[in-house]
């Protein structure tokens, strides 16, 4: 009897699953990578060594002082409430009006930045203080330091943060449904609204976000590996057979 | 002589504490100069304030007749014509052996990738380690990151490369390749200022010594002046330390 109706229900509902998952998919992948930008731009901006001349000092103490607010704001306040006040409150207020599924992912964009912005300026940090020295040293300035050498080394490090974060995504863009969202949670209600099979459905909706977080967690863990590169490394004795001796490689350096 | 880095009264402090008070010092091109000193004496804060990795507290640091304190001088730029070697070798952990000699060619000195690969394996060739270029710094001993470093250092083919304690944190087996590496650049000519522990390094390769004590330059002068007939009482009692046999 149960096994019958949670199949029927999967039968006759799947293109609304299907499209609900989808959505949910969608809203949480550009959620994080724009998040993830947001904050790799802030944690950039956030760690620029303090320049001890007038105005730019002020400046950039306007700026920080702009982003602890946004970071604040966003990481201490429900994703509920911000998606009810930009949604509802924007038209009204600012006549401000915007398609929902921009709003979805204005919202989860935002509020990503704020937690990855932190994550990003721990990651920072823990970078070793020789390897910001080392760039420096080469005549890197912070940009240059952060790009090439800094910011690498710790996407790398912070991966298995922001694949929390991405999980985290995909379960609460279901708090979506609240501005109207047809994400995978809005959908199911849906079905249920409609067969009141409250049970085997929500199993069903439950059995699908799992699903999806699963996936996406092996995904980013094989990425990570990816990242690392092999463990060997070959040694190229072709190279070593026409070693210049040192002397002269040097000498003809000097001459010119 | 050409004078390369002039250094006039240069005092740098932590906080209420003055860890360099008024140094004069200059360096010449295609000089050796060997800095010792006990811990603590400034060595290497001189030459983390001659590449501006430290703020200098007062003084001049001049290159080749520019102050470089001077607020519109682009530090940057003046960086470039310093190569630093670090104690702790600093290797960019992301980037490959080949690829830490390259970077800092194409993204500072804008040359092409081509033209930066093929000046890196100069420079990997003269530290034997061309044929290490895929491995990444974790793969590598002690001794072969520090020799890399150098590399790294010479692809910039900066006018002084400064080498702070380049040996102070390898194994002792490890010490005599990169010393000797060092051997070999100071012999070709290259501008060196090296802070260092090894007594015989200076006394064979450089050509001038000098002694830091606290915060000064205590003496100076030829390895000969400084090893064998020193003047000062600090700088006697400091050698009778070192080069105490066990």
């Amino acid at each position: 009897m149960f096994w019958e109706q949670t199949w029927k229900i999967i039968t006759t509902y799947w293109p609304m699953f299907l499209r609900g998952a989808g959505m949910t998919l969608f809203i949480s992948i550009i959620g994080t990578v724009v998040g993830s930008l947001i904050g790799l731009i802030i944690g950039v901006i956030r760690t620029i060594p303090k320049p001890d001349r007038g105005f730019s000092k002020t400046f950039l103490k306007f700026i920080n002082w702009l982003l602890t607010i946004y970071v604040e704001f966003f990481r201490g306040t429900p994703m509920i409430v911000q998606a009810s006040v930009i949604y509802y409150g924007f038209p009204l207020a600012f006549g401000i009006d915007m398609n929902r599924t921009f709003a979805a992912l204005f919202i989860v964009s935002i509020n990503t930045g704020a937690y990855i912005a932190e994550i990003v300026r721990g990651g920072i940090i823990s970078v070793d203080k020789g390897q910001f020295e080392a760039a420096h040293a080469i005549g890197m300035n912070h940009v240059k330091t952060m790009l090439y050498v800094v910011l690498p080394q710790v996407v790398r490090n912070i991966l298995p943060a922001v694949g929390n974060e991405f999980v985290v995504n995909i379960k609460d863009t279901s708090v979506l449904n609240v501005i109207g969202v047809t994400e995978l949670f809005f959908q199911s209600k849906s079905v249920t609204g409609v067969n009141f099979r409250y049970f085997e459905t929500y199993l069903v909706t439950s059995i699908i976000y799992l699903i999806m977080t699963i996936t996406v967690t092996r995904i980013l863990r094989r990425f990570e590996r990816k990242l690392d590169g092999p463990d060997s490394f070959n040694v190229i004795p072709g190279n070593q057979m026409q070693v210049q001796r040192p002397e002269d490689a040097v000498k003809r350096k000097h001459r010119h | 002589m050409d004078k390369i880095i002039e250094i006039k009264h240069l005092k740098k402090s932590f906080g209420d504490n003055e860890i360099l008070k008024d140094i004069d010092f200059s360096v010449n091109k295609g000089e050796v100069v060997c800095i010792i000193g006990a811990s603590g004496s400034g060595k290497s804060t001189l030459l983390r304030c001659i590449n501006l990795l430290e703020k200098p507290s007062g003084g001049e640091i001049i290159y080749k007749g520019e102050s470089i304190l001077d607020n519109k001088h682009n530090v940057y730029k003046y960086r470039t014509k310093l190569g630093m070697v670090f104690q702790q070798f600093n290797l960019f952990n992301n980037h490959n052996v080949l690829s830490n000699c390259v970077v800092g060619q194409t993204k500072v000195l804008k040359r092409s990738k081509a033209e930066a690969e093929e000046v890196a394996m100069k420079y990997l060739n003269v530290v034997g380690m061309s044929g290490y270029i895929q491995a990444k710094p974790r793969q590598i001993s002690g001794g072969q990151k520090q020799r890399v470093a150098i590399a790294r250092a010479l692809s910039m083919e900066p006018d002084v490369l400064l080498f702070d304690e380049p040996t102070s944190a390898l194994d002792p087996e490890m010490v005599g390749e990169v010393l000797a590496v060092m051997k070999t650049l100071a012999e070709s000519g290259s501008t060196m200022l090296v802070v260092t522990h090894e007594m015989q390094f200076a006394r064979e390769v450089a050509d001038r010594v000098v002694f830091m004590d606290g915060g000064v330059i205590e003496e100076e002068g030829t390895p000969d002046e400084i090893f064998n007939n020193p003047k000062k009482e600090r700088t006697k009692e400091f050698l009778k330390r070192v080069t105490r046999q066990v």
